[in-house]
This record gives C-alpha cells, structure tokens and sequence, in this order.
C-alpha cells in the first residue's frame, strides 16, 4: 500500500504530514509506504498509490493534476493532529 | 556544534505586523539576521504562498513558511515570528496566525531531520499558545526541545527521522501535554 503526502514544494510541510501519516498508521496498527511529493510531481507518484494526503487548501490543484490516478484524496486540516490523519486514514482505507 | 540551530537572532517576539507578506518578511529578516539565508528569500516564501494559496498554515495559528533550496540559502536554518495581533492568510481552518516558523534548507535531504524535530515538538496541541505568550528566547527554544539537542545538531541524520517516526515519540508527546503549568512557570 502507498500514500503520498503532497504540498506545494515537497519539502517542509509534506515531510511533516508524512511523518504523522506514519504516526497514524502506526496507531492503526497498518503499514504503508508513505512518500513525500511536490505538487508538480504528483501525477508520477500518485499513479501507483491508494491515499493523497494533502491540505484543503491544495485539494483542488492535485485533483487537476493528478488526472486519472484512483487514489483517494483525503484533506487533512491540522498536519499535527495525529487523531484527525488516523481517523481520516482509518476511513479511506478501513 | 559550530551555531545554535535557533540563536536569539532567529527569534522575533511579539512582532507587530499588518498582513500575511509582514509577517512572513518577519521571519526572512530573521533568517537573514541569523546569517542562514539572504534578503531575497523571504520574497521566495511569499511567492510560495502566492502561487499555491495558504497551505504552510498547517495547524491552527502556526504557519511554516519556506521556499526551495536556493543559492540565497546560506546554510539551513529556522527562525519564529511570535505575532503580538494575528493576522490571517487565507487559510479556510488554521486562521488566524500567531506564529510563524520560518525554514531554509540548503538541500531536500537536510530538512528531514530538521521538520521531525519540528513535528515532535508541535505534536503537542498546546504549544503555539505556549509560544504566542513566550516572552523569552530560551522559552521558545525550551518549547521546540531544542535546548538539550544543540550538541546533536550536526550529527543528526535520516535515521533521526525513523526513530522519530516510532510511536514512542508519539506518546511521549502525550505526555509533554500534562507538563504545562511547568512549562509556563
């Protein structure tokens, strides 16, 4: 299983989401392969991955960019909130 | 060993600002003053948040403003803006900000251990209030746990960040929560 953790650049802010996705998915008791991407490079990572985690403020660019990758967008809100990004993983994925 | 990863420089403390582009341009004075970046970078954190929307306010009031590596990145570095009136950035659940977390990285692989500190240290819920109301640098820096790891700094490396990644971190977060009234003695 894979997810991708999107931001604007790739560095900072979707390293930080990536670390608590795996935090999660550790509370969750599931493994995956978490990487972090650029929104440029979204397409390229997304095509093999079940779970886009990205801000709401970025959901709309990685629909467009993403095109017809079946991964499911999921929007977390407080990139620190280890509860929020584990009940949001545990629904898309459970 | 050769700098503190967060001199007095880096820390700006109730900082007036108007707007957004203030207060990101708070953090960049602050970076360049810390000698990690020059002037122009923080026109490249603006433009971030110009092109892409407010996405760095990744948690409520706490923004991490950051551009690409660049030749105006001198050396990696961090800086916090405390913002004395919050002011929003467009953020449609984060606003607004109180503080803002200014970051430059020379290279993609050396922020890694830099932002898993940083998400330690934010996995606490209460810190950004904590860090509104800082009134000195060494409380800041005592909030982002970065007192004990000064000496680490330059060993630091990706496994950092795997470690970091363990749920033991995760708890000892939980527990950093409980010790409030003492961080705020």
């Amino acid at each position: 299983m894979k997810i991708v953790a999107v931001c604007g650049l790739g560095i900072g802010t979707s390293a930080i989401l990536k670390v608590n996705a795996e935090r999660a998915l550790d509370r969750l008791g599931l493994s995956a392969d978490v990487d972090a991407s650029d929104l440029a490079g979204i397409a390229a990572s997304a095509a093999d991955a079940q779970v886009i985690l990205t801000s709401s403020e970025l959901a709309d660019a990685v629909r467009s960019a993403i095109g017809r990758s079946f991964a499911e967008i999921v929007e977390v809100s407080n990139y620190f909130d280890v509860d929020e990004i584990s009940a949001k993983l545990e629904t898309s994925l459970g | 060993m050769t700098h503190p990863p967060l001199p007095d420089e880096a820390i700006v403390l109730g900082a007036h600002v108007d707007d957004w582009r203030a207060a990101v341009r708070e953090a960049g004075r602050a970076l360049v003053r810390s000698g990690s970046t020059a002037s122009g970078y923080a026109d490249r954190m603006i433009g971030v948040i110009e092109e892409f929307g407010a996405y760095v306010v990744i948690a409520p009031g706490l923004a991490l403003a950051h551009a690409r590596p660049g030749p105006d990145v001198r050396r990696e570095g961090l800086s916090v803006v405390t913002l004395a009136e919050p002011v929003p950035f467009g953020h449609p659940h984060n606003d607004p900000v109180r503080i803002v977390v200014g970051l430059a990285v020379a290279n993609a692989e050396e922020h890694v251990a830099r932002v898993a500190r940083l998400a330690n240290a934010f996995n606490d819920s209460g810190i950004v209030g904590r860090m509104a109301r800082a009134e000195t640098t060494d409380e800041v820096r005592s909030l982002l746990g970065f007192e004990s790891a000064e000496g680490t700094e330059s060993s630091e490396s990706s496994e950092s960040t795997e470690r970091a990644e363990g749920s033991e971190r995760a708890e000892g977060t939980e527990r950093a929560e409980g010790s409030d009234g003492e961080a705020e003695a």
